[in-house]
């Protein structure tokens, strides 16, 4: 943007804020400087026109609360302003500590997602009078990191839009058409999702962002649905994933070569010598975890963990036979 | 956000930003905001030239510049920030709750004083943040960090399926990929290690203080914990529908659809001891197909297992 033209916006700015009426366009070319122009030009005028709209976006693009309307009823066309308390950040005083804590948080987007709108949202607090050491850091520092659908799900929960987009399940073969009404997006674990009603399946629905394929469309109009009151979504989320795990009432016996298979050592609940107690829920599930460590562990016992090992043993070694190999 | 609009919104936030802090060092300020000094000045001249309608001397923003400080004078009405826009208030946040969630991160009253005075500016909604219940060892791990010792831990290396004793220097604790990491640097190994909270089984701290060399450098996980390097051997695994899991939580450089359903994936392993285990640990699920070496290493450890079954 030229440096006229940043000028003139700020004129803009400051002007639209000083006013209590609102100022119709003619007003405005009249008033600040940048919109001179003779409007009994067409060409002229429909410059001016242009001109003023491109303005009006950016202002909007930017955030500034333009309001629209007129002062009285003898106006003949809308006029515009900016109130004051629309336009201004209200009153905030964080303690030194908390401001550490906000110049903290925005640095965990570090280069991705918010990390922009995190920077421009610490720079405005800034300006407010608080100071945040830009040096503070933590013990523990996590990292924020999102899918590139992040941005359109979180606008679409905003505005209250469907959005529709391609998921793809690994099991499945091929992405599938999703229109959801957005309820919100979830951190479960370090992994995003979004949680909603699924027009289709005609039900609550969660989906994991990294699975959404190419991108995310808002579709309709704002506020084409509300979400349900009191909606945990967070539970949501957890559901999906597999609920609680579950109980542990079987109990596995196994030898294992001494000095090796570690991972079932500290797995174990009971160790005695190289013979090791495991509670299980899921005799294949277990079965899969020892086979894992080959010929250094041994099932003694129960026989379903036994059969479980010894057919994957199986499969395993057929599929590995030297003649694949040779091949 | 467009470079322009970028301008027009730190000129926007530049008069309350002064405005709070008269006579602040304009090198300062620029620090502060992230711009060079030669912009900020550019910002200020510009802002010089701006004002309320009538643009007469009274009406103009005003401010006494001397050669290093700046103090404005005269706000023209722009003596707040803008409010935060729904991504600024978003990003804040989730970051916060992030925090909020990270259990030894930081004091967590303190996180919460500050979610409610940020939410108070600048609501968000539809978001939440839950990460997993953290081991009591990262309470543990960070009292150690603050005391400022060298540990003695009992580390299990899933890579290397060992349990091994070592001493390290710890440098800091970081949350990734949804779990708790000690980066240290280990004495045994002489170089910067991410060590699992929930693998670390044992853990004594010594005396001495920590004491990591100055070569030491913390590693960069913005792109995960695990990243693969050509270096790493490249292993060509067939896996089942039942098994694609594998390629949402490894990085993996090929994935072909077979006509049966099939997958043949290629990723590059830590080294081949790990995809020996990872793939005997798929019970079936999954094959080796290359190299030939981790095949027959797979070949021969089931076969020597199911031996032991059969003379048993």
């Amino acid at each position: 943007m030229s440096r006229t033209r940043t000028e003139r916006l700020v004129n803009l700015v400051i002007c639209l804020l000083s006013t209590r009426r609102f100022l119709t366009a003619a007003q405005i070319a009249q008033t600040v400087p940048g919109y001179e122009h003779d409007p009994s030009v067409s060409k002229d005028h429909e410059a001016f026109q242009r001109k003023f709209e491109r303005d009006k976006a950016e202002l909007r693009e930017l955030g500034v609360p333009l309001e629209t309307g007129t002062s009285s009823v003898f106006d003949a066309e809308p006029g515009y302003r900016i109130a004051q308390r629309d336009y201004a950040l209200p009153e905030v005083q964080l303690e030194p500590d908390e401001a550490a804590t906000v110049g903290i948080a925005a640095k965990l987007w570090r280069d991705h997602g918010l990390a922009a709108a995190a920077s421009s949202g610490l720079t405005k607090l800034r300006a407010a009078g608080i100071d945040v050491d830009p040096h503070a850091t933590l013990g523990v520092e996590p990292t924020l990191g999102v899918e590139p659908s992040f941005e359109p799900v979180t606008a679409a929960v905003r505005d209250r839009r469907v959005i529709t987009f391609d998921y793809r399940i690994p099991t499945e073969d091929a992405a599938r058409r999703r229109r959801l009404q957005p309820w919100g997006a979830v951190c479960w674990r370090g992994r995003w999702y979004v949680v909603g009603h699924d027009l289709d399946r005609g039900a609550t629905r969660c989906f994991r962002l990294s699975r959404i394929v190419g991108t995310v469309r808002a579709t309709g109009e704002p506020g084409a649905y509300t979400t349900p009151d009191g909606v945990d979504l967070i539970s949501q989320v957890a559901r999906f994933s597999g609920g609680p795990a579950p109980e542990r009432t079987g109990r596995a016996t196994v030898r294992l070569a001494p000095g090796r298979a570690d991972g079932i050592r500290r797995r174990a609940d009971r160790l005695e010598g190289d013979v090791a107690t495991l509670a299980y829920a899921d005799a294949d599930r277990l079965a899969e975890f020892l086979v894992g460590y080959g010929a250094d562990v041994l099932v003694l016992d129960p026989p379903e963990v036994r059969d479980a090992v010894v057919h994957q043993l199986r499969v395993l070694a057929g599929l590995h036979s030297p003649a694949e190999v040779a091949a | 956000m467009t470079p322009s609009a970028d301008r027009l919104g730190r000129l926007l936030n530049l008069v309350p930003y002064l405005l709070a802090r008269p006579g602040i060092l304009i090198a300062d300020a620029a620090a502060d905001l992230g711009v060079t000094e030669r912009q900020l000045r550019e910002d200020l001249e510009l802002l010089w030239m701006c004002g309320l309608p009538g643009y007469g001397p009274g009406d103009l923003i005003d401010m006494a510049v001397d050669e290093d400080s700046v103090t404005i004078t005269y706000d023209a009405g722009i003596d707040r920030p803008l409010r935060l826009t729904p991504d600024e208030a978003l990003a804040l946040h989730v970051a916060l709750r992030l925090l909020a969630e990270s259990p030894g991160a930081m004091d967590r009253d303190v996180v919460h004083r500050t979610l409610a005075k940020i939410e108070k500016v600048a609501a968000a909604e539809g978001f939440a943040v839950r990460m997993p219940d953290q081991p009591e060892r990262v309470e543990e791990l960070r009292g150690a960090m603050d005391r400022g010792r060298a540990l003695r831990i009992t580390y299990y290396t899933a890579r290397r399926d060992a349990s091994t004793e070592r001493v390290v220097d710890p440098m800091r604790l970081l949350l990734a990929d949804g779990r708790t990491y000690l980066e240290a640097w280990c004495r045994s190994a002489c170089s910067v290690r991410l060590f699992r909270a929930d693998r670390i089984d044992a853990l004594a701290e010594l005396e001495e203080p920590s004491a990591p060399p100055p070569w030491a450098v913390p590693t960069d996980v913005a792109q995960g914990v695990f990243r693969p390097t050509p270096e790493l051997p490249l292993v060509t695994l067939r896996i089942a529908r039942e098994a694609r899991w594998v390629t949402e939580y490894y990085p993996c450089e090929s994935v072909t659809p077979q006509p049966d359903g099939d997958w043949i994936v290629t990723l590059r392993a830590a080294d081949l001891g790990w995809a020996h285990r990872l793939i005997l640990g798929l019970g079936g699920r999954a094959s080796a197909v290359a190299p030939p070496e981790l095949v027959a290493s797979i070949g021969d450890a089931a076969r020597s297992a199911l031996l032991a079954y059969a003379t048993d």
